[in-house]
C-alpha cells in the first residue's frame, strides 16, 4: 500500500502537514497492523498531507517508564524528540493511546512541543467536517456495538466522547457496558503488563473485562487502542465467542464503511 | 463551686488543645520528611478543587445515597460545632447559654436547627453502622480492615451518636428546668426545642436535683467527648475531616496519564548524548538514589495523601488487579505508607534514630509482587473521593526496584533489552517496522 515516509518526502522537497505516529504495536503486531492499514486507507482516501517516520520511529518509552526504567524512557524520549524537532514536525496523530499520552503529556517538558491528536478525535473531526463520507447502508447500520474505553484515552486524558460519536456516525446502536467511561475497567495491558505474565490471582484482567463485553450482547466491541484490542481478542477467543462478536478498532469500523 | 468548674474546664481545654497541636505538629513533620515538590501554581484551579472535591465532595456523588448521608454527617458535625463556641465560652466564663445574650432573636432558630441536624446525624450514623456491620459492602469487608481499622470506623460512628444524644438530652433537661422555673435556666428563656422536647416524657418524673445533674453531666460529657474526639481523630482515618481540604488544594492538575518527570535522569541522559552541555564539574547534586524505598524518598504530597486516606476502599474496589485476585490493593498502599510514617513518628517521639532502623516502606510494608501487578490504569486515582494518588507511590517504588536494585521480572528484562537494541519492546529489528507497508490492504 502507498504510505508516504517522512524522510523520502523531505528529499522530494515536501513538508507533510501531519505525522502519523504508528507506534510499535501498530508496526509489529499482526493484529494491530490491520488497524494501521485501516487508518492509512482513511487518510489516503481523505487526501490528507501526512507521512510516517518509517524505520526511524522508535518506541516512545512508555512501557519502560511505567515499569520504572526512567533511564531508558529518557533515552528514547531524547532520540525521538531530536528526530521530530529535526523534521520540524508540528502535528502528530496516532492510533495508540499510550503513544498519544507520552507524546502529548510527557514530551513537552523534555523539549518536544507538538500538537498531538488521537485518531479517534481526528476521525470524529473528519466525519463532522464531511471529509469522511460514510456509506448510506454501511455494514454496521443498526448493529449493536459496545465501546471499551482505553485507560490512557479515558481516565488519563478525558477522551470519552470522540470514539463514541464515531460509532454513532455509523448508525449503529451503541450499548454501554456496566463499567464504562471514567468507571471503565482496564484491559490489563497498561503499565508494561502487556510484556509480562500477570501476577498470581484468581482471574485474568482481560477475562474479567471480556465478561463485561459479553454481557452487553453486542456483535462488535470497538476499541481505540491496539493493546486493548489484543487483550479483548484473546479474551473472546478464550471464551470461544469469536463467531458471535468481533473486536474492531474504530478506524477499522470507518474503513469498512467508506 | 462555680469557679472550681471554670478552672477545671480551662485546664481540660488547654490540655486537650495542647495534645492535639502536638500531634498535628508531628504529623506535619512526618509529611515534610517527604521530598520537596512545588504544588503552588495555578491557585484558582486549586481553590476550585477545594470547593468541588473537598467541600462539595463531588466524587462521593458517584453513589448519591451514600453521598447524601455522608454529607449529612459531615455538615451536621461541622455546623453543630458552632455550638462549641457557646460551650467554651460558658465553660470559661461560667455563663449560661452565652449566645442567647448575643443573638436573642435568632437563638431559638439556631438551636433548633442544630437539634434537627443532630437528629439527622444520628439517623445517618445508624444507617452507616448497619451498612458497615450487617450488609456486606465488599470494600468494607476486606482483610486489610481487620483489627483496628474496622473498629476505628465503628468507634467514630458510635461516638458521634453519643455526642449528639448528649446534646439533645442536655437541651431536654434545660427546657424542663425552664418550665419548672429553676434559675439560671428560667431567666434564659430559649423558646421551645422541637426535637429534644420529645424526650420530656422520659424525664418528667425526674426530681429537680436529678434534672440539674442531668443537664450538667450532659454538658460536661458533651464537651469532654468532643475534646477526646478531636484527639482521637488525629490518630484515626478520620483525619480526612481536616486533611481532605489541603489534599484537594495540592492535588495534581496535570492529566492523570502523565508520570512525574525525573530531571536528574533527564540531565544525565542529555549529558550522555551531548557531553558539551554538561556543566563543568558536577555542580548540581544528583539525588542519592532513584525512586523510593522508604517514605522519605516519596514526595511530601504522597505522605499528605497517606494521612488523608479514609480507608474507604473505593480505589481498591475499582482496581483491576485487585478485582482479579492479585495482591495489589491501592488502599493497602496508602495504609502501609501511613503506617510506616507513623512508625517513624513514634520513633521520633521516643528519640530513636529511625534512619538506621533497617526497615523501609518497600519490603517491610509493601512487597514487590504487589506493585508489579499495577496496570497504571488510574482507576484508583479516579475513584478516590479525597484526591489521593496511589499510582504515584507505586511508580516511585517501581523506579527504585529497577534503577537501584536492577530487580525486574525476566520478561521485563527482555523488554528493556529489546527497546535498547531494537528500539521496540518486541524482538523485531528496526527495518521490519515498515514490513506492513509492503503488504496489500
Ligand atoms: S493504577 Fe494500578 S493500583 Fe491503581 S487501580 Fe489501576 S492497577 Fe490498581
Ligand atoms: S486512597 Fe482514597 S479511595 Fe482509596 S481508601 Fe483511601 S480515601 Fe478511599
Amino acid at each position: 500500500m502507498k504510505v508516504p515516509i517522512w524522510s523520502e518526502e523531505v528529499s522530494k522537497g515536501n513538508q507533510p502537514e501531519i505525522l502519523f505516529w504508528v507506534g510499535c504495536a501498530g508496526s509489529f503486531d499482526a493484529r494491530a497492523q490491520s488497524i494501521t492499514k485501516a487508518f492509512i486507507t482513511i487518510l489516503n482516501k481523505v487526501g490528507i498531507s501526512y507521512a510516517i517516520l518509517g524505520t526511524e520511529e522508535m518506541c516512545t518509552g512508555d512501557p519502560a517508564r511505567r515499569a520504572g526504567n526512567e533511564f531508558q524512557f529518557q533515552m528514547m524520549a531524547y532520540q525521538n524528540i531530536q528526530l521530530l524537532n529535526g523534521y520540524q514536525v508540528k502535528k502528530i496523530v496516532t492510533a495508540c493511546p499510550h503513544c498519544f499520552n507520552t507524546l502529548k503529556n510527557e514530551y513537552p517538558e523534555l523539549g518536544g512541543h507538538f500538537e498531538v491528536i488521537h485518531h479517534s478525535t481526528m476521525l470524529q473531526q473528519m466525519i463532522d467536517e464531511g471529509k469522511i463520507v460514510l456509506n448510506e447502508n454501511g455494514a454496521f447500520k443498526g448493529k449493536k456495538i459496545t465501546f471499551h474505553d482505553s485507560c490512557y484515552l479515558g481516565r488519563s486524558n478525558q477522551i470519552y466522547d470522540a470514539p463514541r460519536s464515531v460509532i454513532e456516525a455509523l448508525d449503529a446502536s451503541l450499548v454501554e457496558m456496566k463499567r464504562c467511561k471514567s468507571n471503565g475497567l482496564c484491559c490489563g495491558a497498561g503499565g508494561a503488563q502487556m510484556f509480562k505474565e500477570e501476577e498470581k490471582g484468581n482471574n485474568r484482567i482481560n477475562l474479567e473485562r471480556t465478561s463485561d463485553v459479553l454481557e452487553t450482547g453486542a456483535s462488535v466491541v470497538a476499541s481505540a487502542c491496539p493493546f486493548c484490542n489484543t487483550m479483548l481478542t484473546d479474551g473472546i477467543k478464550l471464551n470461544e465467542k469469536q463467531e458471535e462478536i468481533k473486536v474492531l478498532d474504530i478506524a477499522e469500523l470507518i474503513a469498512q464503511s467508506i | 463551686m462555680e469557679i472550681f468548674q471554670q478552672i477545671l474546664f480551662g485546664i481540660i481545654l488547654v490540655t486537650a488543645v495542647y495534645f492535639f497541636s502536638k500531634r498535628m505538629a508531628l504529623i506535619k513533620k512526618l509529611i515534610l520528611l517527604g521530598k520537596a515538590e512545588d504544588l503552588h501554581d495555578q491557585p484558582m484551579k486549586r481553590w476550585k478543587n477545594v470547593a468541588l472535591l473537598a467541600l462539595g465532595q463531588k466524587k462521593m456523588f458517584k453513589n448519591p445515597t451514600v453521598a447524601l448521608l455522608h454529607l449529612l454527617v459531615y455538615a451536621g458535625f461541622i455546623i453543630i460545632n458552632i455550638e462549641m463556641i457557646e460551650i467554651v465560652m460558658d465553660g470559661l466564663f461560667g455563663t449560661h447559654r452565652f449566645l442567647l445574650g448575643m443573638l436573642p432573636y435568632y437563638y431559638s432558630f439556631l438551636i433548633n436547627s442544630f437539634e434537627i441536624l443532630a437528629a439527622l446525624v444520628i439517623f445517618a450514623c445508624v444507617i452507616f453502622l448497619v451498612r458497615r456491620n450487617l450488609i456486606h459492602v465488599k470494600r468494607l469487608w476486606s482483610n486489610e480492615l481487620t483489627g483496628w481499622p474496622s473498629k476505628d470506623a465503628n468507634i467514630i460512628l458510635l461516638v458521634e451518636i453519643v455526642l449528639m444524644m448528649l446534646f439533645l438530652k442536655m437541651n431536654a433537661a434545660d427546657s424542663l428546668l425552664q418550665l419548672k422555673g429553676i434559675e439560671p435556666y428560667a431567666n434564659h428563656s430559649t423558646g421551645v426545642f422541637y426535637i429534644s422536647s420529645l424526650l420530656h416524657p422520659l424525664m418528667d418524673r425526674f426530681s429537680i436535683e436529678t434534672l440539674l445533674l442531668t443537664e450538667r453531666i450532659c454538658w460536661w460529657m458533651h464537651i469532654l467527648g468532643v475534646l477526646a474526639f478531636l484527639n482521637y481523630l488525629s490518630w484515626s482515618k478520620h483525619l480526612h475531616i481536616i486533611l481532605a481540604f489541603p489534599n484537594a488544594y495540592f492535588s495534581r492538575l496535570e492529566p492523570n496519564g502523565k508520570i512525574k518527570n525525573m530531571p536528574a535522569v533527564q540531565n544525565e541522559v542529555l549529558y550522555a548524548f551531548q557531553p558539551e552541555s554538561a556543566p563543568a564539574a558536577s555542580s548540581d547534586p544528583s539525588p542519592s538514589s532513584f525512586g523510593a524505598k522508604d517514605v522519605n524518598d516519596l514526595s511530601w504530597k504522597n505522605l499528605l495523601d497517606a494521612f488523608s486516606c479514609t480507608e474507604c476502599g473505593r480505589c481498591t474496589a475499582a482496581c483491576p488487579a485487585n478485582q482479579t485476585g492479585k495482591m495489589l490493593s491501592p488502599r493497602r498502599i496508602m495504609m502501609a505508607t501511613r503506617d510506616r510514617a507513623e512508625e517513624i513518628g513514634s520513633k521520633i517521639n521516643q528519640q530513636i534514630e529511625w534512619r538506621s532502623d533497617n526497615r523501609s516502606l518497600l519490603y517491610d510494608y509493601i512487597s514487590e509482587e504487589e506493585i508489579r501487578a499495577c496496570t497504571t490504569c488510574n482507576a484508583c486515582v479516579e475513584a478516590c473521593p479525597v484526591s489521593i494518588n496511589p499510582l504515584d507511590i507505586i511508580v516511585e517504588l517501581r523506579r527504585y526496584l529497577i534503577m537501584e536494585k536492577s530487580s525486574s521480572p525476566q520478561e521485563w528484562t527482555s523488554m528493556f533489552g529489546n527497546i535498547e537494541n531494537n528500539f521496540a519492546p518486541w524482538k523485531f529489528s528496526p527495518d521490519q517496522r515498515i514490513n506492513w507497508t509492503k503488504e496489500s490492504t
